[in-house]
């Protein structure tokens, strides 16, 4: 009967939880290593294409970015925007693009060679504005583009 | 003998947890994960006065030209029409008829491929292809295929007009780009005797494949039809 008698008494054994923070610190190392800054924040609204045939760029520092899509801060209008890191720019105002990138260029110094345009397109965005951009990069010599997109599911690993 | 008896506190490390957590929710929010997948393309040096063509001039049969208009449609001309030929007429969902076609038209009249008149003179010329990588190793085929015959003398121009939305071009360079990817993959599988070269080569035995039928898309300044009214 005694042995019923201290149940009461017996107490849960605490968790011991000091593996807990080594834990955590390998969670986080994880992300430092899979993730990247951001580096810009998009003022641009950009629904990407999805394709299949996609290549996966590397050398994420000589990567320029230029979005184009529907300005976030102006919704009435439905007028394209380009933004070229912090950088702004409407649709007439496209011819100006040439002297942005070519200062990006001068910014990367020894890897302006290996300088590659990612350029972020909106699925609705017409070809006439695309282009544009496009002559405006061949005038300032940044002839390695990228159109981004994201990867579909089917992909056949290329 | 007291002294050597006292115990040194533990340090209390339960708020360790707390401060790698906060430490790991910082950087979830300021790092992203997105990795950045795209096509490459490689832009033409820009044209010396702004009236230039600088498209070269190219045979009938050597070209492959399609054209998308402003209603989102795709036309395509393979190589010389026959007569009372018309172009071929796709829709945007109807593009895997494009990539069939490109592939056709690459390989035409090279070891391999179709023979046809109206398509791509061949080169008739054996060549070695070599690739030096950057850290100055050189790269050749297996035995074999030492020698290729390189492809054709083919040219596929792409146009679209000023108003073409820019999914539909997306989907039409893929498809450009997904015929040679397919070529370089099956020549691949063929000279290494691989299922999936996308994975089991090296970069630089991809990068060799890869040479081996060169990209030959050129675009064309889009034309302004949509505009006019």
């Amino acid at each position: 009967m005694s042995k019923f008698s201290d149940k009461g008494k017996a107490e849960m054994p605490e968790l011991n939880t000091s593996s807990l923070p080594d834990l955590i610190f390998s969670i986080l190392f994880f992300f430092m290593i899979v993730t990247s800054m951001r580096e810009q924040e998009v003022k641009v609204q950009v629904e990407l294409p999805s394709g299949t045939e996609l290549t996966k760029l590397e050398r994420k520092s000589a990567i320029t970015n230029i979005y184009i899509g529907t300005p976030m801060n102006n919704k009435e209008s439905q007028e394209a925007g380009i933004q070229l890191n912090d950088r702004q720019l409407s649709r007439r105002e496209v011819n100006n693009l040439k002297s942005y990138i070519v200062e990006e260029k001068e910014r990367l110094g020894n890897k302006a060679a290996k300088m590659k345009v990612a350029l972020k397109i909106d699925n609705n965005i017409d070809m006439g504005l695309l282009s544009d951009v496009k002559m405006q990069l061949r005038k300032a010599y940044a002839l390695q583009i990228v159109y981004s997109a994201n990867e579909a599911k089917s992909s056949t690993g290329n | 003998m007291g002294k050597s008896k006292r115990k040194v506190p533990g340090i209390n490390a339960s708020s360790t947890a707390d401060i790698s957590f906060i430490l790991l929710i910082f950087f979830l929010v300021v790092t992203s994960m997105n990795s950045n997948f795209g096509l490459p393309v490689m832009l033409p040096n820009p044209p010396e006065d702004q009236n230039q063509n600088d498209d070269p001039e190219v045979h009938a049969r050597n070209l492959m030209k399609v054209y998308v208009n402003m209603d989102n449609e795709i036309m395509v001309t393979a190589g010389k029409l026959e007569d009372g030929k018309q172009p071929l007429r796709l829709k945007v969902d109807e593009l895997g008829e494009l990539r069939e076609l490109a592939k056709e038209f690459i390989t035409a009249n090279t070891p391999g491929g179709v023979k046809n008149d109206n398509y791509p003179e061949p080169k008739n010329k054996m060549d070695t292809i070599t690739y030096r990588n950057e850290a100055g190793q050189d790269f050749f085929y297996p035995a074999p295929f030492s020698n290729v015959v390189l492809n054709n003398k083919h040219v596929i121009t792409l146009q679209t007009d000023r108003s073409t939305k820019y999914e539909v071009y997306f989907k039409v360079q893929e498809a450009l780009y997904g015929a040679y990817n397919d070529l370089r993959n099956d020549f691949a599988k063929e000279a290494y005797g691989v299922q999936n070269p996308a994975k089991q080569l090296t970069p630089d035995e991809f990068e060799l494949c890869r040479r081996r039928y060169v990209n030959m898309i050129s675009e064309a300044q889009p034309i302004d039809i949509g505009k006019k009214k």
